[in-house]
Parts: structure tokens; C-alpha cells; sequence
């Protein structure tokens, strides 16, 4: 039914199942818009955040797939800046996990403030010494950029590739992809440090606080350089998902172990940094402001120690051991567990940057504060994630998405 | 105002006697009075209600006979932040100078027409000070009667918090100029919660003026970012330098532990360091 439109030399499944696949996915994302829908016309009174909760699941959300989306631009980097040719079969997929996770954030944004007609201010209002104010500008530009990188791709489908214009635009924008790719990189570094910066910078919540290098606290660099550690594996993570469900080899495993390795050492340079941070917060920082650590890991139901350990050791040092190490990188099963692992750890690492700073009492005679979401941010936090698979879905079913895929197919 | 005349302007703050609160919740009732709070149906659940003015109970947590009890009356802070430069934890973080420091009175103001609704400002202030309008407001019918035409009602979505009665302060600058005179007197500008309390416990005024009360009752130090020199006066967090502009004064010891968090030992050095420091 489809099949001109269908990369050439591509096996893609019968136009039914894969309709009937992206209309159970478009089930979940109708629900998540009928939520979207209700926080617009009533208001954020449908959500479970209240005052001590200002930032809750959504910020988390938003912050972790911008962590996750972050082997966009480092892939980016690798591939077009530091010349990394053999990365140039993964960089479209990167790319396509970039943009659904940067049109996801803005979406989330979009929803979570409470008089979204004006999102416009921070832009026309802007206070230059707010951190969130750098992440709009760097988070919009960015998205314009991956849009600018995406646009390429979408025009190598069959069809569209038949249109001298298209072919010849197509071609061009590859030429000047490696400036894309450094600006890319540029505002993530600053959107991503930023990001780190939100809860780095709160001064009166010395769980989030930081010092750090001139206006930046060290969150700043820890957020830049976990989204370029832990980016890459889950880019992985979705290879090996496409793969899976596709029943197919997609990409080839040098590929995937180059990646793999260098994400390894980006995640092993990023743990020794980040428990450098954690043991300097708990000798020196938070005792300096009347707390000891475990002023904030005790005295409620749910923040336990157990997360400091799982965040840096379960999501941190276990990921980097494993991707570091030659032998159990090439075991898949390893491979498949470190990824996950990784991805696992910087969305806690989120979590933890996100909720726990909200739940912390800080003076003596308040109290934890825990919150259970409500349905409609559990289905508008899930509306991206139906999004994102029924985009991916079109964009492998009718781009060339992976170079490799006919030379692999003809190998099997 | 700009930063660098500060020296000489206002800086407008508040002390409140903790010894003398009874907790009967009048300024709470006169501020949401005066300032066109909303309420809701239903205000069991108190972390989304709105309450410029909260007062907390705090307990020395003894058993009986030794039971004390302190109420906490706390509005917002109006902190002058790290260095009393005015980067208040709320105004520094938010994104559209939707909430800004007035160098010329020491007021942390919000303007709710360009507030947008993140919320980063109620994330980053340690004293839950500031609310979120979760709902539009509603008043029972023919309450709209009674709401105060000198402040604007805020719409849903938008971020509030205490202003120091503002309103207030901008009226009496308006007779003082009628009348033909550069200031205003102290009695002319007061909060609503400050008149309404019934047991005198909260006194408001500049406390860069030697003849204000305020000043005389805490007797701020401008060299540690007005750090109160009574020995029994505190501020809440001392130690995380926001400098808030509201005092609290308390004979009991728990009571001014309580304002601040403390390892083990530190509150007997930081009380011994400070009775030293006022000998």
C-alpha cells in the first residue's frame, strides 16, 4: 500500500500490522492529550502538586529526556567535529531520539506552567541571572537546530529524494552539517549545564545547593557531562529496542561497541566527578548550613540512602565498569544490562535533582513532604513517550534512518 | 532606586514576639482580609491553600509537665539574599523579573500580570512563603462587595505571596505628598496582620531608622547584613544568608533553636559565640 514511499531495498512489515501497531500507540497518546487538554481548560488544579510541589513529575520528566536525548549532540560532536566517520550509521537515529526528546520537553513545558498564553515572557521578559531563562533560550535554539539536522533525512525518503530541489537541499545541508553540529553542541553544553544550574543555584535548599565556578554551580558541569555520558546509551538502548522488535540487525557491532566504549569512559569520568561533588556536599557544604546527610535521607517513607547508592553505584559505577571493559562490553546481555542501567541512572539522577529537593524540609519544624501524581500528569508524562514511538516508527519505516540496514540484510 | 543609593533608602521589615503570639490566627484573618486572599470550599489540605501569613505551632517536643508550646507567625521574609544585595532566593531564579527587589524599600514585590506560573520562585524559597493560584478565585456571593479595591485579585496560574502590604505604603506616600512632606511616618505605613494582632506581638517598620521600633527592638547590624544584635533575637535560616527582613525575638532558648538547623554541639557554640559577642 505504502511501499513507494519505503526506503529502497527495504523489508518494512504489511501497511495493516504496522497501521494497527500505531493506532494502540495512538490509543495512549489520545489519552495523554485528553489530559494535556484538561490541565489547559481547568488548570493545573488536576494535578497533584501543591505549594511544596511546585516542580514535580513533569520537571522530572522534561530534565530526564533531555538527559537521555543528549546522545543527539554529543553523537553530533563525535560524528562532524571530533571526525568519527564509523558513527555516521548511528548519527540519524541519534538525531530522530534528539528531536523527539527536545519537542517532548517543550511540550511538557508547555503544559506545566500555569499560564501557558504567556510562555512568551521568558523570552520578552527575561532575567538574565535565572538559570531557567538560559535554559528557554538554549532549549528553543537547540530544537531549531536539531529540527535543521532532521530536515536532511526527511528529504532522503524515496519520494521526496525525486525532487531535484529536495535532492540538491538535502545534499547541501549534509556539506554544512559539521557547523550544525558544533552550534549543536555549543547550546547543549549551556541548555544541559543549565538545566543542572536550576537546582544548583537554590541557595535556600541546601539538598540542591552548590557551590561552584563563577556563576555556575558544579551541577552546571554535572549535568553537561552526565547528558553526554549517559545520552549515548540510551540511543543505544533504543538501537537495540528497533532491533528487537524489527527482528533485524540494524547496525553493525563495531558501531555499537565504539559508542558503547566511549560512553563508557564519558560515564566512568562523570562518577569519579560526581562522587567527588557528593563527598564534598557531605563533608563540607551541607554541614555549613546545619544539615548532616543524613538530615535528608531519613525521617520518611521513601528517601532512603538506598537512593545515593542506587543513583552512583547501580547507575553509575556498574554502567562504567561494564562499558569499559572490553570482554563485557561484547557480551550483549552485559551490553543490554549497562545501558540500561545507565539510563536508569541519570533519570534517577534527575528524579533525585527534581522531587527529593522539593520534598526536604529545610527549616526545623517542617516536614517531608511526598506526593503522589495525579492521572492526568502520569498520562500527559506518557503522551511523549506514545509520541515518540509512533514518530520513530514513520521515520524508520519510510527514511533511511540506518545506512547499514540493506548491507546487513544481505549479509543474513 | 537604583542598587548603588540603597544605603540611604527604607529597608522596611518586621519583628515578631514569639513570647507574646497566643496563635489566634487574627493577623492570618486580617492579611487574607486586606489582600483579596481566595479561599477555598474545602482548606483541610494546607499545602494548597493560601496563607500569606501562616502561623505554625512548634513544640519543644518534652512531655508533660514540660510541654511548651510556640506559634510561629510567618510571612514572606522579603529577603534581601547573599551579601543583602537583593539576589533573594525567589527574584534571582525567576525566569521573567516577574518578581523583583525594591532597592528603594527592601520590599520583595510580585507582579502578577507577568508572572507565567513556573513556579521556580516557590521551589527556591526555604519558607514555603510563596503560593501557587491552583484555581481561579471564587468568593461566596456578594463577598465581592468586600474586597479591597487598592489590591488586584490574582488569576489561576499565577504565583502570590505577602507584600508587605504594599498598598498600604504606597497610600501613605501619596497623603505624605498631598500634605507637602518628604516621609512617611512610621504609624502611617503598617501592615494589616501588625494592626490586627491583638496582643501588640508584631511591630513593623525601617529598620534603617534608629527611631523606628523595629530597629530599636533587634538593633540590626548593617555590617553582617543586619544580623540582629539582641542576643534574643533571630531570624529564620539564618545561616543559609537570606536575610530575611522579619525578626523574631524569644526569651525561651528552644524556641530560637528552633529558627535555624543545627549539628550536634553547634547551638551551645553559636549561643556561646554570640552572648560573647554582645558583652
Amino acid at each position: 500500500m505504502d511501499s513507494a514511499l519505503i526506503p529502497k531495498g527495504a523489508n518494512r512489515c504489511p501497511f495493516p500490522v504496522f497501521a494497527t501497531g500505531i493506532a494502540v500507540v495512538g490509543v495512549v497518546l489520545l489519552w495523554g492529550v485528553y489530559a494535556m487538554g484538561l490541565c489547559w481548560i481547568k488548570g493545573l488544579n488536576q494535578t497533584n502538586m501543591n505549594d511544596y510541589y511546585g516542580f514535580a513529575l513533569w520537571i522530572w520528566a522534561d530534565l530526564a529526556v533531555i538527559a537521555i536525548g543528549g546522545g543527539a549532540f554529543f553523537t553530533g560532536l563525535l560524528k562532524y567535529v571530533l571526525g568519527i566517520d564509523e558513527l555516521k550509521n548511528i548519527i540519524n537515529l541519534a538525531v530522530v531520539i534528539g528531536f523527539i526528546c527536545y519537542s517532548s520537553a517543550l511540550l511538557i513545558l508547555a503544559i506545566d506552567i500555569g499560564q501557558p498564553l504567556r510562555g512568551w515572557f521568558i523570552f520578552w521578559h527575561a532575567n538574565v541571572h535565572s538559570m531557567l531563562t538560559e535554559v528557554a533560550f538554549c532549549l528553543s535554539l537547540y530544537f531549531s537546530v536539531l529540527t535543521i539536522e532532521f530536515i536532511p533525512l526527511i528529504l532522503e525518503n524515496r519520494q521526496v529524494d525525486k525532487v531535484p530541489f529536495f535532492h540538491n537541499l538535502s545534499h547541501n545541508m549534509h556539506t554544512a552539517m559539521a557547523v550544525f553540529a558544533a552550534t549543536g553542541a555549543f547550546l547543549s553544553c549551556f541548555h544541559q549545564g543549565s538545566l543542572g544550574g536550576v537546582a544548583g543555584v537554590l541557595y535556600g535548599r541546601p539538598f540542591a545547593f552548590r557551590e561552584g565556578l563563577l556563576i555556575w554551580p558544579w551541577t552546571f558541569f554535572l549535568f553537561t557531562w552526565s547528558a553526554a555520558a549517559y545520552g549515548p546509551c540510551f540511543t543505544l538502548l533504543v538501537a537495540k529496542m528497533v532491533e528487537g522488535i524489527t527482528r533485524k540487525k540494524l547496525i553493525k557491532d563495531n558501531v555499537i561497541h565504539l559508542l558503547a566504549k566511549i560512553s563508557g569512559w564519558m560515564i566512568t569520568t562523570y562518577i569519579v566527578a560526581k562522587i567527588i561533588d557528593t563527598i564534598y556536599w557531605i563533608a563540607v557544604t551541607a554541614p555549613s548550613l546545619g544539615f548532616s546527610v543524613m538530615d535528608f535521607y531519613t525521617d520518611n517513607a521513601f528517601y532512603g540512602i538506598w537512593i545515593l547508592f542506587a543513583e552512583i553505584v547501580l547507575g553509575g559505577i556498574v554502567p562504567a565498569v561494564i562499558l569499559i571493559t572490553k570482554k563485557y562490553r561484547e557480551n550483549s546481555k552485559m551490553l543490554l544490562l549497562a545501558i540500561i542501567l545507565g539510563v536508569l541512572g541519570v533519570c534517577l539522577n534527575r528524579w533525585v535533582m527534581v522531587l527529593q529537593v522539593m520534598a526536604v524540609p529545610v527549616m526545623s519544624f517542617d516536614t517531608w513532604a511526598l506526593y503522589i501524581p495525579s492521572w492526568q500528569e502520569v498520562a500527559t508524562t506518557i503522551l511523549p513517550v506514545a509520541y515518540g514511538i509512533i514518530l520513530l516508527a514513520l521515520a524508520y519505516r519510510y527514511l533511511p534512518m540506518f545506512p547499514q540496514e540493506k548491507e546487513l540484510s544481505t549479509e543474513k | 532606586m537604583t542598587q548603588q543609593n540603597h544605603g540611604n533608602a527604607h529597608k522596611f521589615g518586621m519583628v515578631i514576639d514569639l513570647d507574646k503570639c497566643t496563635g489566634c490566627g487574627s493577623c492570618m484573618v486580617a492579611c487574607m482580609s486586606e489582600n483579596n486572599v481566595p479561599f477555598k470550599e474545602d482548606e483541610s489540605n494546607k499545602k494548597d491553600s493560601i496563607t500569606w501569613m501562616r502561623v505554625y505551632k512548634l513544640t519543644n517536643g518534652k512531655s508533660f509537665p514540660d510541654t511548651d508550646v510556640c506559634y510561629l507567625p510567618r510571612p514572606c521574609m522579603h529577603c534581601g539574599g547573599k551579601g543583602d544585595h537583593g539576589h533573594s532566593p525567589c527574584v534571582s531564579v525567576c525566569p521573567a523579573t516577574a518578581t523583583d527587589y525594591d532597592y528603594g524599600t527592601g520590599i520583595v514585590s510580585q507582579i502578577y500580570t507577568r508572572c507565567f506560573g513556573c513556579r521556580y520562585c516557590m521551589g527556591a524559597c526555604p519558607y514555603h512563603a510563596r503560593f501557587f493560584n491552583w484555581w481561579d478565585p471564587k468568593w461566596p456571593e456578594g463577598m465581592e462587595e468586600y474586597l479591597s479595591p487598592d489590591v488586584s485579585p490574582r488569576m489561576r496560574g499565577v504565583v502570590e505571596k505577602c507584600s508587605f502590604c504594599f498598598h498600604r505604603y504606597q497610600a501613605a506616600k501619596d497623603k505624605a505628598y498631598l500634605e507637602e512632606r518628604d516621609t512617611v511616618a512610621e504609624e502611617e505605613y503598617q501592615t494589616a496582620c501588625t494592626q490586627a494582632c491583638p496582643s501588640g506581638a508584631i511591630t513593623f517598620g525601617d529598620l534603617n531608622n534608629p527611631d523606628h521600633a523595629v530597629h530599636q527592638l533587634v538593633n540590626p547590624d548593617p555590617h553582617h547584613c543586619g544580623r540582629p544584635r539582641n542576643p534574643k533575637a533571630f531570624r529564620l535560616l539564618e545561616r543559609l544568608e537570606t536575610n530575611p527582613k522579619v525578626y523574631y525575638i524569644s526569651e525561651r532558648e528552644w524556641v530560637r533553636k528552633a529558627g535555624d538547623n543545627y549539628l550536634d554541639g553547634e547551638w551551645e557554640k553559636a549561643k556561646m559565640k554570640k552572648t560573647k559577642g554582645h558583652e
